[in-house]
């Protein structure tokens, strides 16, 4: 049975430190769960807006996806999402490895990427807003856009702010079997968010592009 | 549209069940008299399924009995140790195998009727497009009901008028929430959306006769207010009645002085700004063009002229949340007593309820001669 | 620490336990006191409600004020009164089943009760800000959207905190079964409550988010000038029923599915007999999880999906008929050949099978599309749905309830006045319900505010009314038996039922430990086993050690605050302006904040050392 030196201590890590006690066990498995139930939402989410997509009725501005979208920012804002995804690998790679140092270089490239990310975002807003009149309010397509990929802005938002919680809280204590399962569990949160970009990537810009 | 189940439907009527259950309701509202094509159906399947349920309720009912008397625990026996059974595979699979069987027979009429009652493509029974069929277009308003006679240029609302002879087709849609536009004596329920969602279904009525409808689909305060009726007329009497609607002068003057009097009020009280008369396509508020046939005010008080005074000078009270209230300048009682006997004075036909209701056919009159005379209104038209 | 101590220590030190608890039985008391009280307030909008159908065209209660009532009850009795009273049973047992010290995540268990809480308290606090929602239980768009005032955001905003809470408690659960079992426990020999517990767990995960969206959807329309519930902008208002359904659907076996856990259990132990066809059971438990999914169009039959969707979803639920069927079979046949003791709990059981089969029948009658024509938004449908959930989920509550009495509080309810409660329930809800099936057929819709004279509904309406002060009547029976019974009630032995499953063999009162050592589970009903094979008592499965529990927290309560708070500011950002922000900003910064020092903050527990475990072990 282990003791809260056991936990605390950054000594004789087992291979996978995330894992290794039953807390960490249970924080792994529950929010795997969890990541079922935010598919289910984002999967409502998507299907509200491919039931709106490109429907005005009576609105004053209507500009349809296919002006609308853009995909050389698009395309560039993926990029960032994904590597930042990879390098979020890495760092989980050198958690394993019990090298805090590296691990904490990889997140803070992570967090930096979907900074960007989250920065490109914003400005592609202002600019359907500006140039478009296209806002949340100005029609059903406008509402479920800005809804389907302000949920996931949002979802970088706080997953950026967890990941620098995670590395300031622990930047001077080191790797332990207490924090590693919180390190582990942020990054399948950042990789999930990847996925639903990738998703949204596809519905909403790709096919909003061609038809 | 009667399959194979019309067979069935002697021995149906002939159980005690169904009996009991046409003892239930009024004639004129309840799905277990039904008056219509639809509500007949749906009768059909639902005795079908009455009879299933029943036995299996019958069989769960005879094992419980027999289980919950013969294996009390007993005085003197409260050590006694049951052996541990733990399960019975013939015995799970034949409570698996029959239940599936059960459903099958439910199933396969519940689709037949299903895919039945979604078909208004009008045709006649050799299958041929019906070119002339009674389209009407249904929409539902916070708390009243608005009819649309596609092609025929009538507008009526609250009282539906259709013939007996045939099914008439309608088109559903809703101005601000939705409704569900349900006569249960005729057929089932079809809700009315706003926006792009139309609906669209058959009713058809046997019997001649006034039936009530409702609003099923929770739509505000006045909900339980929003009543309608279905007058069903013998086609002669329709064919009249639709003749009647098409010659309405809506400036005609009544040649009741008081009623008269009533219009101009009608029209200084700002009325006509929502309540069209004659086939005008406004309809903020009912269309009043053959008021004085009403069988009811607002759909649910008696038809008299103090209920129609009360109902002007003070809508709320007896519809909540009516869009009504509060958008004219308030007459006084002698001017609502005014405009009330102008409205009441509004009968364009001959043909109202009471005809409905009389029992009296009338037959349409020869083809030939109906078409003539829809040639002679399309020049009017065109002449216009 | 253990609850023998508890009488000692001073009020304010007890009301302090409870808020900052997170220990399961005491979550699990939270639970059922809070359930308990939504469940009484829903039942007075319930009275209310059939005062005004007494007669025929009643003025006794005004329109708007009816459909506030009749939109409370069914959002109350649902959310606030079914789910966290099943939640008790959950909490209080499910660990005790499985042989778990704790659940997986005490924090989250305890984040999830005053969630779904302050989410409750929020909606009704609508009564007293201008109205309370009126759009229904279902809160169908437009209508919803359209509603003036605040009524809807309350209901918006308020389930949206509650379901947080639920989601939340549904993760901690499944993870608890997966992960906390004693050794030996494997699924198949789990108690039927904790598999329906872990089913309906699964069902709860994957049907909530619906609901979330859809209620943010409708929240960004009210108050944020979004449109997707408005024709006029684009805007589609079936997208709406389509969310809720599919979060709805499953709701109901979220619901029954935990009651029919309890009564697997309550028909095993009172006829003294294994649950007949164990394995078909949990098989039939999972594919009614499973179909339950891919029905929830039938609750839109109307809406004019076409006959193809029609039919689809009509065979699909249909087909649901067929495990449920498996299951009534199986009950009976567990009777069957027994030594059937009838006390309350398991004359709730009894009373089930016959109330729940007319409920299934009614509900396979609903699934043939054509036939819901009729029955569609009719009285047929109240009758059919009272008697699934009021015969299946509050019999079942009711039952686990008086079942698992003494083990959640030491002392038995008293069994005659129990009996009374139970008939006078039983009587009055057959009273109210039954004729309403008929009441539908013969034209009368629900959510009528009044029903006109002479459409001959008037004799059946009564009948309901006059049933539905039978269950006052029961009710306040059931509350006089829970007050007389804890203020004198005498300590019950610790096994009274002569139990079966692994909670029974614990000593009474529980230690908040629950174990103090893992027991070694030899087979389906360990106690049993034990009783039949061994000297009935549980072996272990290890030795006596130092044992590991988490600490209290007050964090959970401030969490759910400070959303409770944010709530008011967003619904009254245009009304009020400048203190709304303040609302706003001072909830969020409650919330997040908390949840920032739960980060931050070293939370490992504490542990109970062996020597202390052997001292109290003597002390026995």
């Amino acid at each position: 049975m282990s003791t809260h030196e056991d936990v605390l201590s950054s000594e004789n890590l087992p291979h996978e430190p995330e894992k290794a006690t039953l807390e960490g066990k249970n924080k792994f498995l529950g929010f795997w769960f969890f990541l079922g139930g935010e598919t289910v939402l984002f999967a409502s989410l998507f299907g509200t807006y491919l039931a709106l997509k490109n429907s005005f009725g009576a609105a004053e501005h209507t500009t349809p996806s296919q002006e609308l979208f853009g995909l050389e920012l698009v395309f560039i804002m993926t990029m960032l999402l994904l590597t930042s995804s990879l390098t979020s690998v890495y760092a989980m790679y050198h958690m394993k490895n019990h090298d805090f140092k590296k691990m904490m270089v990889w997140l803070g490239i992570t967090v930096l990427l979907g900074a960007a990310f989250l920065g490109l975002e914003i400005y592609e807003f202002y600019h359907y807003v500006h140039h478009y009149h296209h806002t949340f309010t100005s029609s059903a397509f406008g509402s479920a856009f800005y809804t389907l990929v302000g949920f996931h802005g949002a979802h970088v938002a706080f997953g950026l702010l967890w990941i620098i919680t995670l590395m300031i809280r622990n930047a001077r204590r080191g790797l332990n079997l207490y924090n590693a399962p919180k390190f582990y569990v942020a990054s399948l949160y950042w990789h999930f968010i990847d996925v639903v970009w990738v998703f949204i990537f596809t519905v909403v810009y790709l096919m909003g592009k061609v038809g | 549209m009667k399959g194979w189940m019309g067979r069935f439907r002697a021995l149906f009527l002939l159980s005690s069940l169904a009996l009991v259950l046409s003892g239930c309701g009024k004639p004129y509202l309840s799905a277990l008299q039904p008056k219509g094509e639809g509500a007949d159906m749906i009768y059909d399947l639902m005795m079908l399924s009455v009879i299933i349920m029943a036995f299996v309720f019958l069989v769960v009912m005879i094992i419980y009995t027999i289980v919950i008397v013969r294996f009390r625990q007993k005085k003197g026996q409260e050590d006694f140790v049951p052996k541990q059974v733990e399960g019975n595979h013939l015995l799970e699979t034949v409570w698996t195998v029959i239940p599936i069987i059960l459903l099958l027979i439910l199933a396969v009429p519940t689709v037949q009727y299903t895919f039945a009652l979604a078909d208004t493509t009008p045709e006649t029974e050799d299958g041929e497009p019906v070119e002339d069929a009674l389209w009407i277009d249904v929409t539902g308003n916070q708390y009243w009901w608005h009819f649309d006679y596609r092609d025929l240029e009538i507008q009526t609302s609250q009282d539906l008028y259709i013939p007996t002879d045939r099914r008439v087709y309608i088109k559903l849609s809703s101005n601000d929430v939705i409704h569900s536009f349900w006569v249960p004596s005729i057929s089932g329920k079809m809700d009315t959306n706003p926006g792009k969602n139309e609906n669209e279904m058959f009713i058809h009525a046997y019997e001649e006769g006034v039936f009530w409808g409702h609003c099923a689909e929770f739509c505000g305060p006045s909900h339980s207010l929003m009543d309608f009726r279905v007058v069903a007329v013998s086609p002669g009497e329709f064919d009249e009645w639709v003749a009647d609607m098409q010659a309405v002068d809506p400036e005609a003057v009544p040649e009741n002085p008081v009623a008269a009097e009533g219009k101009d009020l009608f029209q200084e009280n700002s009325c006509l700004a929502c309540h069209a008369i004659g086939s005008s396509p406004a309809a903020v508020g009912p269309n009043v063009t053959s008021f004085g046939d009403r069988s009811k005010i607002a759909g649910i008080l008696p038809y008299d002229k103090e209920h129609l005074v009360s109902w002007i000078l003070d809508p709320e009270q007896h519809k909540p949340g009516n869009l009504m209230t509060g958008k004219y300048p308030m007459p006084s009682k002698e001017d609502a007593e005014k405009i009330a006997e102008y409205l009441m004075s509004l009968q364009p036909s001959d043909i109202g309820p009471d005809d409905a209701e009389d029992g009296e056919y009338i037959q349409p009159k020869p083809k030939e001669e109906t078409e003539a005379e829809g040639d002679e209104a399309e020049e009017d038209t065109n002449e216009e | 620490m253990s609850t023998a101590t508890v009488g000692k220590r001073s009020f304010g030190a007890v009301v302090w336990d409870y808020l900052t608890t997170v220990d399961h039985k005491k979550i699990a008391i939270l639970y059922l006191v809070a359930g308990g009280f939504f469940f009484l307030l829903g039942g007075l909008e319930a009275m209310l409600i059939r005062l005004q159908l007494m007669a025929p065209d009643s003025e006794l209660i005004g329109a708007q004020f009816y459909n506030e009532l009749f939109t409370m009850h069914g959002t109350t009795m649902i959310f606030l009164a079914a789910m966290p009273l099943l939640f008790a049973l959950m909490n209080a047992i499910m660990p005790l089943q499985i042989g778990a010290r704790d659940v997986a995540f005490p924090f989250i268990n305890a984040l999830g009760f005053w969630l779904f809480l302050f989410g409750g308290l929020l909606l009704n606090c609508s009564w007293f800000l201008g109205g309370a929602p009126d759009a229904g239980w279902t809160a169908y768009a437009p209508l919803s959207v359209i509603s003036p005032g605040h009524g809807v955001d309350f209901y918006a905003l308020g389930l949206q905190i509650s379901g947080f809470g639920t989601l939340m408690g549904g993760i901690n659960f499944i993870v608890t079964i997966i992960t906390m079992r004693a050794p030996g426990m494997t699924y198949m020999r789990m108690p039927l409550f904790t598999w329906s517990t872990f089913v309906a767990s699964i069902l709860i995960l994957f049907a909530f988010p619906a609901l979330t969206v859809g209620l943010f959807l409708l929240t960004f329309d009210r108050l944020f000038g979004a449109n997707f519930f408005v024709p006029d902008m684009g805007g589609n208002e079936i997208i709406w029923e389509h969310l809720f359904w599919i979060f709805g659907h499953p709701e109901v076996y979220i619901l029954i599915l935990p009651a029919f856990g309890v009564f697997s259990e309550v028909f095993s132990t009172f006829s003294k007999k294994r649950l007949f066809g164990y394995s078909s059971m949990v098989f039939a438990t999972v594919l009614i999880a499973f179909l339950g999914f891919m029905v929830w169009a039938h609750h839109m039959f109307t809406v004019g999906m076409g006959p193809i969707a029609n039919s689809i979803f009509a065979i699909a639920t249909m087909a649901i008929a067929v495990p449920t069927g498996i299951k009534i079979f199986n009950w009976l046949l567990t009777m069957w050949g027994g030594s059937i003791r009838m006390t309350t709990a398991m004359l709730y059981a009894v009373s089930f099978i016959p109330t729940f089969t007319l409920g299934g029948i009614t509900g396979v009658m609903l699934a043939s599309a054509a036939a819901d024509y009729q029955y569609h938004d009719s009285y047929f449908v109240v009758a059919h749905f009272h008697y699934v959930i009021v015969g299946g989920v509050v019999f079942g509550i009711l039952g686990g309830l008086t079942y698992w009495w003494p083990l959640m509080f030491g002392k038995m309810l008293n069994e005659k006045l129990g009996k009374w409660t139970f008939w006078l329930f039983f009587t009055g809800f057959h009273l109210t319900f039954f004729i309403q099936h008929f009441l539908g057929l013969m034209g009368m819709p629900r959510r009528y505010w009044k029903f006109l004279e002479g459409q001959g509904l008037e004799t059946g309406n009564l009948i309901s009314t006059v049933g539905a002060f039978l269950m006052a009547i029961a009710t306040f029976i059931l509350l006089y038996n829970v007050i007389i019974t804890t203020v004198k009630g005498k300590k019950s032995p610790a096994d009274p039922w002569d139990g079966r499953t692994l909670e029974w063999s614990l000593p009474n009162p529980t230690p908040f430990y629950n174990f103090k050592q893992l027991p070694l589970v030899r087979g389906l009903d360990p106690l049993w086993v034990e009783k039949t094979q061994g000297n009935g008592k549980m072996i272990p499965a290890e030795p006596l050690d130092d044992i590991h529990m988490p600490n209290n927290s007050f964090l959970p309560f401030t969490i759910s605050l400070g959303l409770f708070i944010a709530a008011f500011g967003f619904m009254y950002r245009v009304d009020a302006g400048f203190p709304a922000y303040v609302a706003i900003g001072v909830g969020l910064a409650i919330t997040l904040g908390s949840m920032l020092i739960r980060s931050v903050k070293d939370d490992l527990g504490y542990h109970i050392h062996k020597e202390d475990l052997e001292k109290e072990g003597a002390g026995e």
